[in-house]
């Protein structure tokens, strides 16, 4: 199946213009050349390419982890590279969320606890309305059976559902997730990315949400609703079939 | 419960053993600090007020600080007079009992008159010096703790004999003296009588144990050969720190030499103030060596939470909270290490106060100890500054990391 590669049009949620980001002192590195990219509500993008092409690079740009050398990178129509680091982490906290290829649980939280965290730090809900959200979550995502469990009292697979659910916490614009199934088993991948096409799906029709996953995995990038090859830090168009 | 105490209470919990080592630290130092305290300041203030009871807190003699001026002088203003001889002045202070009266009619405390004689007595073919010192026993126990300090009579035991003598337990030793015996007194002039011991006193201060004696004024004066003779009236001040004002009063209004024990004991006090200042470098050295041990902690707390910091960052906590949560993780292991310090500090201070102590000056005793809430405070503000600041330092790095820093390398 061949995925388009643009987007399609309307206000997108998440855009970059002509984002670059070069790092390194006597020997610079361009990990981002030029990208011009926006991802529409209720899309599911699949960004896809080689190692060290760039593609981690990018979703750490357009999560506002880290900052372009040139470019701009728009969050729901807001531009944000004047922003200072205390609204950068605002607008992350509120509007973004990450899924990472290693789960990054805290280690000393209760499963509920971890998904509770991103709730504490925004302080809109109180706390039994962020429990029962928590709950609600984690059974949602099959894991209401392991609310009060710790990290390493769970499977690779539940720790994942578990960032995910996290990720999910503050009802986020964009989930960022950078190879989420990269250290899971086939049936574990299977149930991550089946969470990940219901979460867009089922947004489209009140609050639509944006999915946008790095990954290497070509079954994965299938199931996407558009696919973005990068390649040396630049968008190749229209996408390649396989790596 | 807020966030940032959520989370730095998980960290504590879920980290025991580091919590317990940095609270041990902590405690450690405060504990000794306490301890060191407590017994430095206790055997001062016990010495001290050793001094104090041993001794009337101004002494006001027949003697002055300048020589009285010549007839002459006083009649010619401009004329200057030398080699002239300084006429015999009777000893004693003049009109004691009114200069008693007028002084005690503003003073906040007690006067006593007393005669101050030196005699050797003589017993069992030995002849010993000794300071006797004539006293009123009523008006005595206002002015000196005397009556306290008999351990066999008492001090009215004085009016019971024609020729009563109180002997300091160690002078009663030296010349094998007890109660009932009696004994020779030569005074300065020669003048020889027989007095009968009556009791014995002891002040735990060897050097007045082994010379001093008491009889009553009336025997002192004979002693000495002068009725009517007082050469010391003894002042006891509500407040012993105030004395030396009161005795720079006493000596304006009467102009005879009137000695605080503050000035009496000068050279003592300004060693105090030497012992005070190494007392307080060691305390503060002590603290400083626990505060290292938390800053260790704490830094090694912080290092080994790197990726949680990224994580944290990443999920949009704001620097400014990652920086509480450390800071407030430092506290806490700072306050429940000086709760745990300040109970520490006073089971050794107990401890310490069991411990019996030999000293070449005085009485076998307890080591003195001081339960001053000072210490307690103190040593309690200086170890929870120095925690806040072992905290900080860490907490401020851990907020500065850029979690994608850590992200890439952890992924």
């Amino acid at each position: 199946m061949s995925l388009p590669a643009t987007a399609p049009q309307g206000r997108p949620l998440i855009e970059t213009r002509g984002v670059t980001r070069v790092i390194g002192g006597d020997i610079p590195a361009t990990l981002v050349a030029g990208i011009d990219f926006a991802v529409q509500p209720g899309e599911f993008v699949a960004v896809t390419g080689p190692s060290g092409s760039g593609k981690s690079s990018l979703l750490y740009l357009l999560g506002l982890l880290d900052k372009p050398t040139t470019g701009e990178v728009y969050v729901d129509g807001k531009a944000t590279s004047e922003l200072s680091e205390d609204a950068r982490a605002a607008l992350r906290l509120s509007s973004l969320s990450f899924v990472f290829q290693f789960h990054f649980l805290l280690p000393e939280f209760t499963a509920m606890d971890n998904v509770m965290l991103p709730m504490r730090a925004l302080g809109k809900l109180n706390d039994k309305e962020m429990q029962a959200r928590a709950l609600d979550i984690l059974a949602s995502l099959g894991l209401g059976d392991h609310a009060r469990k710790r990290p390493d009292q769970m499977s690779g697979g539940q720790r994942q559902r578990v960032a995910i659910a996290r990720a999910l916490a503050n009802d986020p614009l964009v989930i960022l997730a950078d190879e989420p199934t990269g250290n899971l088993d086939t049936v574990s991948s299977g149930q991550v990315l089946s969470i990940m096409r219901n979460l867009v799906d089922s947004s489209r029709t009140d609050h639509a949400k944006a999915i946008i996953i790095v990954t290497h995995d070509l079954d994965l990038a299938a199931k996407a609703d558009r696919r973005v090859h990068i390649v040396d830090g630049r968008i190749e168009a229209p996408a390649p079939q396989d790596d | 419960m807020s966030l940032v105490l959520s989370i730095a209470l998980t960290h504590i919990r879920a980290r025991l053993r580091q919590t317990l080592v940095g609270l041990l630290g902590v405690a450690t130092g405060v504990g000794f600090s306490v301890m060191m305290a407590a017994l430095m300041e206790g055997s001062q203030r016990d010495f001290v007020s050793q001094l104090v009871d041993a001794l009337p807190h101004i002494s006001v003699s027949d003697q002055r600080r300048e020589p009285p001026p010549q007839p002459a002088e006083d009649a010619f203003d401009a004329v200057e007079i030398h080699g002239l001889t300084t006429p015999v002045i009777r000893p004693g202070i003049k009109n004691p009992y009114a200069i008693i009266a007028s002084i005690e009619s503003w003073l906040p405390g007690a006067v006593a008159p007393s005669v101050q004689s030196k005699a050797v007595l003589r017993f069992a073919g030995r002849d010993t010096a000794a300071s006797v010192v004539g006293i009123d026993p009523r008006r005595e126990p206002n002015v000196s703790k005397l009556a306290t300090q008999i351990v066999a009579g008492s001090l009215n035991d004085l009016y019971k004999s024609s020729n009563a003598i109180i002997l300091g337990s160690g002078l009663a030793k030296r010349i094998g003296a007890r109660v009932g015996n009696s004994v020779t007194m030569v005074g300065g002039n020669g003048r020889t009588m027989s007095a009968t011991v009556v009791a014995l006193s002891r002040t735990g201060v060897n050097q007045l144990d082994e010379n001093q004696a008491h009889t009553l004024i009336k025997t002192a004066q004979i002693l000495a050969g002068q009725t009517g003779l007082v050469n010391e009236i003894r002042v006891r001040t509500h407040d012993a720190m105030g004395a030396r004002e009161i005795a720079q009063r006493i000596e304006a209004e009467t102009r005879y030499k009137s000695v605080s024990w503050l000035e009496a004991n000068e050279d003592l006090l300004s060693a105090f103030q030497v012992r005070n200042f190494i007392m307080f470098a060691v305390v503060g050295a002590i603290l400083l060596v626990a505060s290292f041990g938390t800053y260790n902690i704490i830094s090694t707390i912080t290092h080994e939470k790197t990726r949680d910091i990224a994580i944290m960052k990443s999920l949009g906590m704001p620097a400014r909270t990652v920086r509480r949560i450390f800071v407030l993780e430092a506290l806490m292991i700072g306050v429940m290490g000086v709760i745990a310090g300040w109970a520490l500090g006073y089971a050794m201070s107990l401890g310490m106060g069991q411990v019996e102590f030999k000293s070449p000056f005085m009485d076998a005793t307890r080591l003195p100890i001081l339960y001053s809430p000072t210490h307690y405070l103190l040593a309690g503000a200086v170890a929870l500054a120095a925690s806040a600041i072992a905290g900080f330092f860490p907490a401020r790095k851990a907020a500065s990391l850029q979690p994608v820093d850590i992200i890439r390398g952890a992924s």
